[in-house]
C-alpha cells in the first residue's frame, strides 16, 4: 500500500485506482475508485464487486450538476494534471461548503509538496503527492502559514469577522 | 494608512518564512527550475535579463515615510541604489540575488511592505485613484474597500492558481485617475439617490495582447456584497478561464467567446449561489467591518486654512521656476489652504520611474515635515505629496528640486510612461528607455512643452504592454524585426474616464525613426488644433487618423494609397 497524507497526517491507503482501460478482478471485494465515466456505465456491478468505490471527476466537470450521483461516496477523487491547474481548488470549496460533502475528498495528480498548503485550506483531507515528493515535508506543509484572512473550506474565521468588536488601531 | 495588526504581521512573517524554505529546497536541487518559476513570482520574484527582477506591492500605491527610509536602505544593501516604480503603483528593483531575496523580503516585511503575488497567475497588487481622500471630485474613499478586498484575495486558497494573472483596479472619483477599466476587474464606488453605497462593476479589462476594456457587468451591487460579488467573478474565471493558451488565459478572452449575455449569466449565478449559501453569510460585510476600515484611512488633522494657506500666486509673481513647477505639478486640494504636490520622476535624462536610494530619504523627511509622513505612487509613475500646506509650497519646491524631482512636466510631452524595456526584461522585444529619453530631448524646452499641453506618450518594449501603450495618446509598441527593434504607433488610446484603446496607424517605425516619427504627429497636431484647449487626443478624435498618417509617413506610397 502507498503511504498518503490522511487527516494531517501520514497514513497507508487502502484504495486502490482502477484506470478505464482495466477490468481489475484481482481487487474484488477491496476499496476501488473508478472514474466518473465509468461510474456511470457501471454503478451496479461496480457496487457488488467491492466493499466501497470511490468516484475521480475530472476538473472540467461542473461538480454540482454531478454531485447527485456521487452524493453517497466515501470517497471523491479531484484531479490536478498539473499542480499550476487550480480548477479543483473550486470544485473541492464548493463540495464542501455549498454541497456539504463529508466524505473523503482527495486531491491526486501532479501534486507537489508546495501545493499541498493550498489543498489543505480547500478541504481536501486526502492527498496523493506525486511518487518523488518527500512525503514528510508534505506533511509540514499543511501548516506552513497558521493564520488567514479569509476562511475556505477549512476551520479559519474570517478576519473581517474577528475583528468585529475590537477597536481600530490609532492612526 | 492602513496598520496592521497581528494577524497581519503573522501573515507576512511566516510568508517569508515560508518562501526562505522554498529557496533554499531550490538551491539545495530539491525543487525543479520550473516548479520553483511558480513559487518566486507568487513572491514578487521575476526572472530578467541579467538578474532577478523583486516587485514590492504597494497597495493602492500608499506609502509611508518609514517605507521610504526602508526602500533606501534596501536599494544600497540589496541592488544598486535604486528602485523603480510601475504603473501599478509597485516598485521593482532589478539586481537583487536571489540567495538574498528571503532576507531582503523580511526587512521589508518589518514595514508592512512584501511581495505577495506581485506576480504570478494570481490576484495581483490592487491600484486606486492617488487622490484619494484629497480630491474635490471623489464621493466615496475607495481605500478602505480596496483594503477590504485586499485581505480577502490575498493568500486565497481557491484562487492561489489562477489560469492568468487577475487585477482590480479601485475608483470612487469622478474622475478615473486609475485606469480601471485596464484590469480584469473595476470596481466604481457609486452612491445611489437614497444614499446607499455600492459597486458599479466592469469585468473583462485588460491590456497586452487583445487590449480590451472591462465591459459593465452590474451597476449597483450593495455595498455589503464586495466580497461575494469578488468570489464570483474569481471563481468563474478559476472554472472557466483558458488553460490551453497563454496569450489566450485572461478573463477577457471568455468574456469575448461567450458574449457579455452569457459570462453576465454566469458570474450572476454563481453570486447567487453564494449569496445562498455559508459562503454568502461569512462573505457580507458588516456595516461595523467598513467602518472599522475607514477608521485606518481617516483624513489627518488639517490646520485652519489661515494658518495652512499662502499667497501661491504672489510668491509664484517673484519666482519664475516656482511658478512653472506650480502650474505643471501642483494641483487643488479639497481642503482650503492646502495642495497636492505631484513628484516627477521624469527629469532629463532620466529613467522613467527610477528612484535612487537618496530621493527615497529625501521624500521620507519631505513627507514627514510637509504631507503628514505619507506619499502615494501614481498610475503615471509619478509620485504624491497629496496634504501639503500652501505655506510650505515654496520650501517643499526647493527641496525636491534640491534632489531632481520638481521638473515642472506632469501631464507633458516629457511626463512619458514606459516599461523597463530590453534594458532589463527578458520579455522584451526592443528598447523602451532609450525611445523614451530620444523624445524627451526632442521636446526638452518648457516653452515646447507647454505649447504642446495635456498629452500621454506612453512606451511598451513588448506586447505585454506593461508600459501602457495601447492606453497612450501616442502609444508605441517595440517590436522586433530579425533582431531589429521597430517601433509600431497607436494613436487615441486613453485610460480615464474617456477610456480607449489606441488605434495603429501604419507600418513600424526603425529605432532612428521614432523620435522624429512622434515629432511629426505632434506637429500635425499643433497645426489642426481648433485652439490652445483643444488637446492632441480631443484634436484626434475630432479629425481621425488620415491626416497624422500622411504627415507621418510623408512621401511613402503607403500612406498616399491609405
Amino acid at each position: 500500500m502507498t503511504a498518503i497524507l490522511r487527516d494531517g497526517a501520514i497514513a497507508a491507503d487502502d484504495w486502490l485506482v482502477i484506470e478505464d482501460d482495466r477490468t481489475e478482478a484481482a481487487s474484488a471485494g477491496g476499496k476501488v475508485i473508478v472514474t466518473l465515466a465509468r461510474w456511470r456505465a457501471e454503478r451496479q456491478e461496480l457496487l457488488a464487486a467491492h466493499s466501497a468505490v470511490g468516484v475521480l471527476v475530472p476538473n472540467t466537470a461542473d461538480i454540482e450538476a454531478v454531485y447527485p450521483e456521487i452524493a453517497d461516496r466515501a470517497l471523491i477523487a479531484l484531479q490536478f494534471p498539473t499542480f499550476t491547474d487550480g480548477r479543483a481548488l473550486s470544485q473541492a470549496v464548493v463540495l464542501r461548503k455549498r454541497l456539504r460533502y463529508r466524505g473523503e475528498l482527495r486531491a491526486v495528480g501532479d501534486i507537489i509538496r508546495d501545493l499541498v498548503f493550498w489543498l489543505g485550506r480547500c478541504g481536501f483531507d486526502s492527498i496523493v503527492p506525486r511518487k518523488d515528493q518527500n512525503l514528510e515535508g508534505c506533511r509540514a506543509a499543511l501548516d506552513e502559514i497558521t493564520v488567514a484572512y479569509q476562511a475556505a473550506a477549512d476551520e479559519h474565521t474570517p478576519v473581517w469577522v474577528r475583528r468585529r468588536g475590537v477597536v481600530a488601531a490609532a492612526r | 494608512m492602513y496598520r496592521y495588526d497581528e494577524t497581519d504581521r503573522a501573515l507576512v512573517t511566516q510568508r517569508v518564512e515560508q518562501f526562505r524554505d522554498q529557496t533554499r529546497r531550490y538551491l539545495a536541487g530539491e525543487i525543479s527550475e520550473d516548479e520553483f518559476r511558480h513559487l518566486r513570482l507568487r513572491n514578487g520574484l521575476y526572472q530578467q535579463r541579467f538578474a532577478p527582477m523583486l516587485r514590492i506591492s504597494v497597495p493602492y500605491g500608499l506609502l509611508e515615510s518609514a517605507q521610504l527610509r526602508r526602500m533606501a536602505h534596501v536599494v544600497r544593501k540589496y541592488d544598486k541604489g535604486y528602485g523603480h516604480f510601475t504603473t501599478r503603483q509597485n516598485i521593482q528593483l532589478n539586481w537583487p540575488k536571489l540567495e538574498q531575496v528571503p532576507d531582503l523580503l523580511a526587512e521589508l516585511a518589518e514595514v508592512q511592505l512584501h511581495g505577495i503575488q506581485a506576480c504570478g497567475n494570481d490576484t495581483r497588487n490592487i491600484t486606486s485613484d492617488y487622490l484619494a481622500g484629497v480630491a474635490a471630485d471623489e464621493h466615496t474613499d475607495p481605500r478602505p474597500y480596496a483594503e477590504l478586498l485586499r485581505q480577502y484575495v490575498t493568500l486565497h486558497p481557491e484562487f492561489y492558481w489562477l489560469p492568468r494573472k487577475f487585477k482590480f483596479g479601485f475608483t470612487g472619483a469622478t474622475v478615473d485617475r486609475a485606469a480601471t477599466r485596464t484590469n480584469d476587474v473595476a470596481v466604481h464606488l457609486v452612491r445611489r439617490a437614497d444614499g446607499a453605497i455600492g459597486y458599479r462593476f466592469f469585468v473583462g479589462g485588460g491590456l497586452g495582447r487583445l487590449p480590451m476594456l472591462g465591459q459593465e457587468m452590474n451597476p449597483f451591487v450593495p455595498e455589503a456584497d464586495l466580497l461575494s460579488y469578488a468570489c464570483a467573478v474569481l471563481r468563474t474565471f478559476n472554472r472557466f478561464g483558458r488553460r490551453d493558451n497563454i496569450h489566450k488565459a485572461r478573463i477577457k478572452i471568455v468574456l469575448r467567446e461567450w458574449g457579455i449575455e452569457r459570462f453576465r449569466a454566469a458570474i450572476e449565478e454563481e453570486f447567487a449561489k453564494i449569496k445562498a449559501s455559508v459562503e454568502g453569510e461569512e462573505l457580507l460585510l458588516a456595516p461595523e467591518d467598513i467602518e472599522r476600515m475607514r477608521g485606518h484611512f481617516t483624513s489627518p488633522a488639517y490646520e485652519p486654512a489661515a494658518q495652512a494657506g499662502a499667497d501661491v500666486a504672489g510668491i509664484a509673481a517673484r519666482d519664475a521656476g516656482f511658478a512653472a513647477w506650480v502650474k505643471r505639478n501642483v494641483r487643488a486640494h479639497k481642503v482650503p489652504g492646502y495642495r497636492v504636490v505631484f513628484v516627477s520622476l521624469k527629469a532629463p535624462d532620466h529613467v522613467p520611474g527610477d528612484c535612487t536610494a537618496e530621493q527615497f530619504e529625501a521624500l521620507a523627511d519631505i513627507s514627514d515635515t510637509h504631507s503628514f509622513g505619507e506619499l502615494r505612487s501614481t498610475y503615471d509613475q509619478n509620485l504624491v505629496l497629496a496634504d501639503v500646506a500652501e505655506r510650505d509650497l515654496h520650501t517643499v519646491w526647493r527641496k525636491l528640486d534640491a534632489v531632481r524631482l520638481a521638473t515642472p512636466n506632469i501631464g507633458l510631452v516629457t511626463d512619458i510612461v514606459a516599461c523597463p524595456g530590453l534594458d532589463f526584461c527578458s520579455l522584451a522585444n526592443a528598447g523602451s528607455i532609450g525611445v523614451a529619453q530620444d523624445i524627451y530631448r526632442r521636446f526638452d524646452t518648457l516653452d515646447a512643452q507647454y505649447e504642446i499641453g495635456a498629452i500621454r506618450v506612453t512606451i511598451s518594449g513588448c506586447m505585454n504592454g506593461c508600459g501602457h501603450h495601447s492606453v497612450g495618446h501616442i502609444g508605441i509598441l517595440g517590436v522586433d524585426k530579425h533582431g531589429e527593434e521597430w517601433y509600431q504607433v497607436t494613436l487615441g488610446g486613453a485610460p480615464g474616464n474617456d477610456a480607449a484603446i489606441g488605434e495603429r496607424i501604419g507600418r513600424a517605425l526603425a529605432r532612428d525613426e521614432i523620435a522624429e516619427g512622434v515629432e511629426r504627429l505632434i506637429h500635425t497636431y499643433l497645426g489642426l488644433r481648433v485652439d490652445e484647449d483643444e488637446t492632441f487626443v480631443e484634436c484626434y478624435r475630432r479629425v481621425g487618423m488620415a491626416p497624422f498618417k500622411a504627415r507621418l509617413y510623408l512621401n511613402e506610397p503607403e500612406a498616399e494609397a491609405a
